[in-house]
């Protein structure tokens, strides 16, 4: 096996690519006494339009979680059951560029990780199966279309994206998982769900040879071909509409500002933007930021104001949310300190600062072997090392810092999303 | 392998240190252990989060945003916990261990410099507390003890021990409550914090790569501003032995749509002191603990009594307390059932797979707190409330020991004291 150190943050990562394709990265943790294992296809909520075998597929919004739903089926019976029996905690997730199995436990790791291989590996779909879960998933839609902040999100993807499919829900409509059959679903799951398209990720006290061997007898010996993805016409650098408003059952306005900016090719360039974007966001709007203070002060945000740089293939922007009494204030602020920034450049005091206490957060985020796993994963997929992190930092400059807020903080990429109370007397 | 040490630092003020190299981070923790009190608590809770709004040195939140992030993005967060009959107030930091510094420089020194200077050294106006930190904590202590109504689970679970303990101090929250909260002033909260410096007990906790001698002298340092007090001591607990002739009946109706039945039982005197006290622990496992007991596999999953049915363990005081959330008309059927429940358990019809999955779910839980600095730091805690040495280790180890028998005789020391029923306003 292939061994990557990465002495700064004190880890060893195992690699080896098998016969079959499937990518196994491992991390031993001799003190550990817990084992995680992450088993995960690049396929998510957005890898609705596909070609496999010459021939183009395009399915409903949602397909991707409703297939994470039944892969726990088997012919036996139930795999979350078959683990909770052997003290294990399992579940899984499916966000928009990838669908994630994972457990934990203190023993019996093995036999779990073979349950684990097994289950998403081996598609076990009936009708029935899959009509009852129409029912539960539907459930699921109608509660999160009533989150507020979730619908904020998805109303300001709509706002920014004019066609990448980030502005469609994971989970997808009532609507577009009614047209989901047994058929669809083992289509999608043999066009993603082989194994030179997913990766498996392990920590804990064990031994990387003998996870690959069984992987190797667990999963299919050959590997299939992959799916060519297609998301549609590129996106231009401008918003489709710079506000959106929505009413809801909320005590104050939420809002979500968003900034669209230049999505990169897989790399470790993909790397080094998230980077520089995470510290751009520090210094702009971040919690030991000029500008947080003054909008602390001033009441136009409160302690649920949050911040992030989130990118797909095909997408990457900044993202600030939070509650406040006046949205626009909030956007006009962020604007001027964009433009002040622009003028006389980022305080050398505080860049130093924040990229200290950024850097020393994302090291001590290795504690946890599910960041590191899914960490891994979702870096694989994009072309990169999530460890590779600690490297790059030092070499961060202000400068690439400000020239982000330069290119992205700009009007025409600027767009707001607001949800409203209700006011009395409308529907 | 990590190495738990303890000494006295101060009298009545103890060090524990967990030396390890496993984590990224280092864990620092600041208890101050008072005796449980109506007239004391909410003051108690309140203290933590004023003093974390400034300090003599960094007086605002602007400018301890900025110590923290010189010192790798640390954290240091407000903590009010409840332990038996003991009111845990303080503070609980995360940093970069000292290993992962950028430029190799000391963290640990710094930050519990930090953390004394949080702790000892509060911003002050006129002689005390500021009155505008001291109002707006007050404003949020209020909201969290308003909002305890909001999760009706855990509200009857709360409503249930101030019922049945409405003689004993473990009836009263750890928040304290509105009125006691409502009449804080500037003046009475800096009296009340100069009593618990004086004189509660003091119990420090470090989790990290330095050595223990270290440890002790950088925090001995921080905390040179203590009082000293010789007479400093941890608060005990009383222990009910027998419940009283008829359980006592508690209802309630509010505008809800799902019933909560909470029952509480008295455990005949056995509590974490006790010598048969791991087979007490297994004992509530096995009747309502984990997914695999009785109370989840037949009240709700065979009979659905219940939408939920589980017990915990009040190792301290020596209460086994059952939460179920039922239709309002299922009232004495879910009771009836819940207690039928635990006569088996009493008549020691246990299979084989119940009391060896409990056992490997609890030992799972056991052993993986050693992967986990917070949850061991709370572990270690809730020793010394007790004042207890045994280590997670050692108690996972007597749990294997425990045998079918000595669960059934742990079930029949069970006494039901109290149930309180939260029913819908048209039941």
């Amino acid at each position: 096996m292939e061994q990557l150190q990465f002495t700064q943050v004190g880890e060893t990562m195992y690699h080896e690519k098998l016969d079959n394709g499937l990518n196994v990265f491992v991390f031993p943790k001799s003190e550990f006494q817990k084992g995680y294992a992450f088993f995960a296809a690049n396929y998510g909520g957005m890898d609705m339009r596909f070609c496999l075998d010459g021939e183009w597929h395009n399915t409903p919004a949602g397909v991707a979680h409703y297939l994470e739903h039944k892969m726990f089926d088997t012919e036996e019976g139930n795999a979350l059951q078959d683990l909770a029996a052997n003290g294990a905690s399992p579940n899984a997730f499916t966000s928009n560029a990838i669908t994630g199995y994972y457990f934990d436990s203190t023993e019996k790791f093995e036999e779990n990780l073979r349950i684990l291989l097994s289950f998403v590996s081996v598609p076990w779909f009936t009708q029935e199966s899959v009509d009852k879960e129409r029912g539960i998933i539907g459930q699921e839609i109608g509660m999160i279309e009533d989150d507020p902040h979730w619908k904020g999100f998805m109303n300001l993807m709509e706002a920014m994206y004019k066609h990448h499919p980030i502005r469609v829900s994971v989970a997808g409509s009532v609507e577009s998982i009614a047209k989901i059959t047994p058929e669809t679903l083992y289509a999608c799951h043999k066009a993603f769900y082989n194994p030179a398209n997913m990766v498996l990720c392990v920590a804990g006290p064990v031994d990387p040879e003998h996870i690959c061997e069984v992987a190797r007898e667990i999963l299919p010996k050959q590997a299939g071909p992959i799916a060519a993805k297609d998301y549609g016409e590129k996106e231009q650098h401008q918003v489709v509409r710079s506000f959106i408003e929505e009413q809801m059952e909320v005590s104050a306005p939420i809002f979500h500002l968003g900034y669209k900016g230049d999505a990169l090719v897989n790399g470790e360039a993909r790397l080094r933007q998230e980077l520089v974007g995470h510290l751009a966001l520090e210094v702009l709007l971040g919690n030991s930021s000029p500008l947080y203070a003054k909008l602390y002060r001033e009441g136009l945000i409160n302690q649920e104001f949050s911040y992030g740089y989130e990118s797909d293939p095909g997408c990457a922007f900044l993202v600030a949310n939070g509650e406040s009494k006046d949205p626009e204030a909030v956007r006009q602020m962020v604007a001027e300190e964009a433009a002040r920034i622009g003028r006389e450049g980022v305080n050398p005091g505080l860049w130093e600062r924040v990229k200290k206490g950024v850097y020393g957060n994302k090291v001590r985020g290795l504690n946890s072997f599910e960041n590191l796993c899914v960490g891994q994963a979702q870096a694989f997929f994009a072309g990169h090392d999530f460890l590779r992190f600690a490297e790059l930092f030092g070499s961060i400059t202000k400068e690439e810092a400000e020239e982000l807020i330069a290119g992205w903080v700009m009007e025409e990429r600027t767009a707001l999303s607001v949800v409203r109370a209700k006011e009395e007397g409308t529907p | 392998m990590s190495q738990v040490s303890r000494r006295e630092l101060f009298p009545g003020v103890w060090l524990r240190t967990v030396h390890t190299n496993k984590f990224k981070s280092s864990y620092l923790s600041v208890t101050l252990l008072a005796p449980l009190d109506q007239k004391t608590a909410g003051a108690n809770a309140l203290i933590p989060s004023v003093l974390r709004r400034g300090t003599a040195v960094h007086p605002d939140m602007e400018s301890l945003s900025a110590a923290l992030d010189e010192l790798y993005g640390g954290a240091i967060e407000p903590a009010v916990r409840k332990k038996g009959e003991t009111q845990c107030v303080g503070f609980a930091a995360s940093f970069l261990d000292d290993a992962y510094a950028m430029k190799g420089e000391n963290i640990l020194e710094p930050a519990a410099e930090l953390l004394g200077e949080l702790l000892l050294k509060p911003y002050t106006e006129d002689g005390h507390f500021c009155p505008d930190y001291t109002a707006s904590e007050k404003a949020n202590l209020i909201d969290r003890i308003r909002a305890q109504i909001n999760d009706k689970r855990t509200y009857a679970t709360q409503r249930l021990t101030q019922e049945m303990c409405r003689y004993e101090a473990f009836g009263v929250d750890k928040l304290g409550d509105e009125e006691h909260v409502s009449a804080i002033t500037p003046e009475r909260l800096w009296e009340r914090y100069q009593a618990l410096l004086r004189e509660a007990g003091v119990e420090i906790y470090y989790c990290g790569s330095a050595e223990p001698d270290r440890v002790a002298q950088a925090l001995t340092r921080a905390l040179d501003r203590l009082p000293v007090n010789e007479s400093r001591t941890a608060p005990g607990c009383d222990v009910r032995v027998t419940a009283g002739p008829e359980p006592i009946v508690a209802e309630e109706t509010m505008d809800v749509s799902q019933g909560k039945l909470a029952l509480g039982f008295r455990t005949g005197g056995q509590s974490c002191w006790e010598a048969d006290f791991p087979a007490l622990y297994l004992c509530t496992a096995v009747f309502g603990g984990t997914t695999l007991s009785k109370l989840f596999m037949n009240v709700r999953e065979k009979l659905s009594l219940c939408y939920y049915a589980s017990a915990v363990l009040e190792r301290m005081k020596g209460l086994v307390l059952v939460s179920s959330g039922i239709e309002f008309d299922k009232y004495q059927t879910a009771k009836d059932e819940i207690l039928a429940q635990l006569e088996a358990v009493k008549r020691g019809e246990i299979e084989p797979w119940e009391l060896e999955g409990s056992r490997r779910t609890l030992i799972g839980a056991c052993m993986s707190t050693l992967d986990d600095q917070s949850r061991q730091e709370d572990f270690w805690l809730g020793q010394a409330a007790a004042g207890l040495e045994e280590s997670p280790e050692e108690f996972a180890a007597r749990l294997e020991q425990v045998t079918r028998e000595q669960v059934a005789a742990a079930a029949q020391k069970l006494e039901l004291d109290t149930i309180y029923f939260l029913k819908g306003k048209e039941a």
